[in-house]
């Protein structure tokens, strides 16, 4: 599997809770996963099996314990922050479930920065920002507003145009039809199919069945990968 | 599109700045111990620790304000990596209405307070060999509209001003001259959070647009949220842990880091 976007090589994930007693916590052994392009994988596994926490190591958020995650190249586990955020900017995008942004910036704002911040024209990124904004049922009059004050369904499809705005050769999905109605929901899984026909390599999180058999070519369960003591 | 995307982090492989085994002790007492540290054209890099952690101790010597008692402070300056801990005092001041900045807390220690709002942009200007009124006048409006401050109070002191705006007016008066580095000791300290959130976002926009580098020392975890790329962690004058700043707040290794983070109040 070496033509792998992403590729996730014997990893092991502890938590060690220094104010809590030190208590340590093995949460994952041996994940090894390989998604190549164009392809859609999804994690399943039951509430706390660790499938979130399998997505934020491989976008760096946080630390491997040990083994490789590869993305494009770059050892996530142990590339220097500004590496990873290299990657971040210019290969591997995170629709994630929350919306995190500086309260007094505009909706159209939030969803060009991902292409201001790798230099594209102002006029480029808001274009392709109104866009995935009209084809996701934000209404305009909101554009201008911050999304802080929107309703949640509003705030994630907000935060899917942001996700989706680059069009990057990787992408992870935490849950990216929750809690959204039958006509946005039908757009997202456009989206994710558009990513993977230009050759996307995805790796989701769907509690939404259907979704996941619509859009996922296979599904990885992560309780293979819990340390066989806490099981 | 991939071909219209000149990729920031490619042109960035030499630091701009080097830190190399900096310690300050205060007699006995360690102010900071063992610092060393890369930091790269266009990075934000925060430092946090709880009050008397060295943060600012370190902020300080990096700068020039403190002379450290070891280590060295390099600089690139047209490829050559300066040491600016033993270079002479007139090349440090250079330095510093040139390619430095530095934005104090208390913005009153980094303004001219019986100097008009105009006058506290244009004289950085001015010191950089500036000499038409017309010109200095005109960059000193423009920077003021940056960070959004009304054209009609340029002829006003900054006595007359709220703390938000003399903390950016300082901002302003710190970037006309066009910096590469800036260090910021608790540039939103003191201020109400709607003014911060203000302030952050001004600081977020001028550092993408002018690829500004910058050292923010705070206490705030959520302003580093915002700002900074990494950050380090400080306790008792030694850096305990550095990271990818939403790696070091969502997955604090250290048992100080840990305690830091679990110790916020949610709102």
């Amino acid at each position: 599997m070496t033509d792998a976007m992403i590729s996730v090589e014997n990893v092991t994930k502890t938590f060690t809770l220094h104010n809590q007693g030190g208590t340590v916590i093995p949460v994952m052994e041996g994940a090894s996963l390989a998604v190549a392009p164009g392809e859609c994988v999804a994690l399943v596994g039951a509430s706390g099996a660790g499938k979130s926490t399998l997505m934020r190591m491989i976008y760096g958020n946080y630390l491997a314990a040990s083994g490789r995650i590869l993305v494009d190249g770059t050892d996530v586990a142990t590339a220097e922050p500004r590496e990873i955020l290299a990657l971040r900017r210019a290969v591997l995008g995170y629709v994630s479930q929350f919306l995190r942004v500086v309260p007094r910036v505009p909706t159209l704002e939030v969803v060009a920065e991902p292409l201001l911040s790798v230099g594209l024209p102002r006029e480029v990124a808001q274009e392709r920002a109104r866009t995935l904004l009209t084809r996701l049922n934000i209404p305009e009059r909101l554009w201008g507003l911050s999304p802080t004050t929107f309703s949640g369904g509003e705030q994630q499809r907000v935060n899917i145009a942001r996700g989706f705005a680059r069009q990057y050769p990787a992408l992870l999905l935490d849950e990216p039809t929750a809690s959204l109605d039958a006509v946005n929901r039908e757009e997202v899984l456009q989206l994710i199919e558009e990513a993977k026909a230009r050759g996307a390599a995805i790796v989701g999180i769907f509690h939404d069945q259907p979704a996941r058999d619509r859009v996922c070519d296979r599904e990885v369960d992560v309780t293979g990968f819990t340390p066989a003591r806490v099981a | 599109m991939k071909d219209m995307i000149e990729d920031r982090a490619g042109a960035t492989d030499r630091p701009l700045l080097t830190v190399e085994g900096l310690a300050k002790y205060y007699g006995g007492r360690i102010g900071c111990e063992e610092v060393s540290f890369d930091l790269y054209p266009g990075e934000v890099m925060g430092i946090v620790g709880e009050s008397g952690s060295g943060k600012t101790t370190l902020l300080n010597c990096l700068a020039g304000h403190l002379a450290a008692d070891t280590g060295r402070v390099l600089f690139d300056r047209a490829g050559q990596m300066v040491d600016t801990v033993t270079m002479s005092e007139p090349e440090r001041r250079m330095l510093g209405r040139t390619d430095w900045a530095f934005v104090h807390q208390h913005a009153h220690e980094g303004l001219r307070m019986n100097v008009s709002a105009g006058g506290n942009v244009g004289e950085r200007l001015m010191g950089l060999g500036a000499r038409h009124y017309g010109d200095i006048r005109a960059k000193a409006e423009d920077w003021l509209g940056r960070v959004e401050i009304a054209a009609d109070r340029m002829d006003d002191r900054p006595t007359a001003f709220s703390g938000g705006m003399r903390q950016r007016l300082q901002i302003a008066r710190n970037l006309v001259t066009g910096p590469r580095l800036v260090f910021m000791d608790e540039p939103t300290g003191g201020l109400d959070v709607s003014v911060q959130a203000r302030l952050l976002d001004l600081l977020r926009g001028l550092v993408r647009e002018m690829g500004l580098s910058a050292i923010i020392v705070t206490h705030d975890l959520a302003v580093v949220r915002l700002l900074a790329d990494r950050l380090m962690v400080m306790k008792s004058g030694h850096v305990v842990e550095t990271g990818l700043t939403d790696q070091v707040l969502d997955d604090p290794q250290h048992a100080y880091t840990q305690l830091l983070v679990s110790s916020v109040l949610q709102v």
